[in-house]
């Protein structure tokens, strides 16, 4: 461990810190959507550091990219009045700086803790069953084959997200109409086959090295806001094209639901893959929840059910 | 740097504590919500480093735990979105 | 030719770093959203240009020198629809560029006024 690393941290650590601060009591709305944005970016150079490269691939994508975006068309569909100013009474401030103390203090204690915690984890296990999961990255193998079940919720979870933007009314057009411009729709068409690619790349690389469904999903949704945003994927607000979209917005978890019942019918165990399939089944699975993601982070950007 | 990220982690979930009591407007309030969501997501991994070598159980939580948190943003800026537009404009076709 | 490489990487890498600084100084002392643009699009491709070769210069083996290049063509692509976005979205919602002047003109409409009055 060199200077020069610990240097890094130190700048990233105060980066970070600054950048939180900067998001959450900046007096300019957009101003903190900004910086938290440019906080994902930091947190995916905090991930580097960490070895956590795949959340790192996904933070880069989500964290800065698909969160940034959403705030960003919410905020200029808000109305822009002034903020509502609570003033504080004289006697109130003491009270209130010593609860928020506390709880500054209170979260320092909470992390100490955890720190001295024994920490057996679960390495060693996962590292046992690598081989009867049919891949080699220890992350893919735990999401897609050891604890299944957590990541067959989370794409319910996610699926339920989209029900409950799509219920409220028809989707919110577009802020600004996009003018014409000339180079717009040649770039759109460039495009389309490169956030296909990179995906795609992820996605294979998952079964042994960082990669897998959730950055493939998170890179694939954040291209495709990026053409939403250039109308290039008209699509998806044809109501001709509504039952295709809902079918492939449900097949990650469809196909998810449907390898776990297929495992309790051939070895009697939820979600128990046989081994000889279960390169072949994780990987049709995985292709299908990146396809999904990328489709329900498109679905909770258009603010409504599109083609209504 | 053992014990950097801990504290960063501590540092950032008290910060973003902080400004979820504090928040005047609702969008403030997710913001908030997203920074301490980062700051469990950094104890969580940094936890996850141990003398046997990196956990991957923490890890897969973690990455399902940014796309869920993505997806609840999504839903209350949609809320927000519904709650705060005129009323009569959200009526016609 | 490897230790040719490593030798000019390091250049490659600060001058990179530095088209980046000067990218970072036009976003923030810049007037208005289009110069802002042009200051970041040109000085942060540039730099991130140098930036990927630098550390291509250093990759392992060829696919990932490449496979870096291809990182530097992939962000062209993207920077420039979005940049293209940005500036459409601002003429469109009625930004106008500042000028020299000091006084706001719009686009078209001040382009032919000002060829009026000359």
């Amino acid at each position: 461990m060199s200077a020069f690393v610990i240097g890094f941290d130190l700048l990233l650590g105060a980066g970070l810190l600054w950048l939180a601060w900067q998001a959450l009591f900046h007096p300019q709305p957009f101003a903190a959507v900004v910086h938290f944005m440019a906080f994902g970016l930091m947190m995916a150079l905090a991930w580097v550091r960490l070895e956590a490269l795949d959340i790192a691939l996904a933070e880069a994508a989500i964290g800065a990219g698909v969160t940034g975006a959403l705030l960003l068309a919410a905020l200029g569909r808000l109305p822009d009045g002034p903020t509502p100013r609570r003033l504080l009474r004289a006697w109130q401030r003491p009270p209130v700086a010593l609860a928020l103390g506390s709880v500054l203090l209170l979260s320092l204690w909470l992390v100490w803790v955890a720190w001295q915690l024994p920490r057996p984890g679960l390495a060693a296990e996962v590292t046992a069953a690598l081989p009867e999961s049919g891949v080699r990255h220890p992350v893919t193998a735990v999401l897609l084959n050891l604890r299944a079940l957590d990541t067959l919720l989370e794409v319910a979870v996610m699926l339920g997200a989209v029900w409950l933007v799509w219920s409220l009314g028809p989707e919110l057009r577009p802020y600004a109409p996009v003018t014409a411009l000339p180079g717009l729709p040649a770039l759109t068409r460039l495009l389309h086959p490169l956030f296909l690619m990179v995906p795609a790349y992820l996605l294979w690389r998952g079964s042994h090295a960082p990669g897998g469904a959730f950055p493939a999903g998170a890179v694939l949704g954040a291209g495709g806001i990026l053409l939403l945003l250039a109308d290039g994927v008209p699509w998806m607000q044809r109501p001709e094209h509504q039952p295709l979209l809902r079918l492939l917005l449900a097949a990650g978890l469809v196909l998810f639901l449907g390898l776990a019942l297929g495992g309790l019918l051939l070895t009697g165990t939820f979600f128990a893959i046989p081994l000889a399939i279960a390169g072949l089944a994780i990987l049709a699975v995985e292709v299908a929840i990146a396809l999904s993601i990328a489709l329900m982070l498109m679905a909770c950007y258009l603010f409504g059910e599109p083609g209504r | 740097m053992s014990g950097l990220f801990p504290l960063l982690a501590a540092l950032l979930a008290g910060l973003s504590l902080v400004g979820l009591f504090r928040a005047r407007t609702l969008l403030r309030r997710i913001l908030a919500l997203n920074v301490l969501a980062s700051a469990l997501f950094l104890l969580l991994v940094t936890l996850a480093r141990t003398e046997a070598g990196l956990d991957p159980v923490p890890h897969a939580m973690v990455l399902t735990g940014i796309v869920v948190a993505v997806s609840t943003t999504a839903a209350a800026l949609a809320l927000i979105l519904r709650a705060t537009e005129p009323p009569g404009d959200g009526k016609e076709p | 030719m490897t230790e040719g490489l490593a030798l000019i990487a390091p250049w490659l890498i600060a001058a990179g770093v530095g088209f980046f600084l000067t990218g970072a100084l036009g976003l923030w002392r810049f007037p208005d959203a289009y110069a802002r643009l042009h200051a970041l699009t040109k000085a942060d491709n540039l730099g991130l240009g140098l930036l990927c070769l630098g550390l291509a210069c250093q990759a392992a083996s060829l696919s990932a020198a490449l496979k870096l290049l291809l990182v530097w063509g992939l962000v062209l692509v993207a920077s420039s629809i979005g940049a293209t976005l940005i500036a459409s979205t601002a003429l469109a919602r009625g930004l106008r560029p500042v000028t020299r002047r000091g006084s706001r003109r719009g686009a078209r409409r001040g382009a032919r006024r000002g060829s009026r009055d000359s």
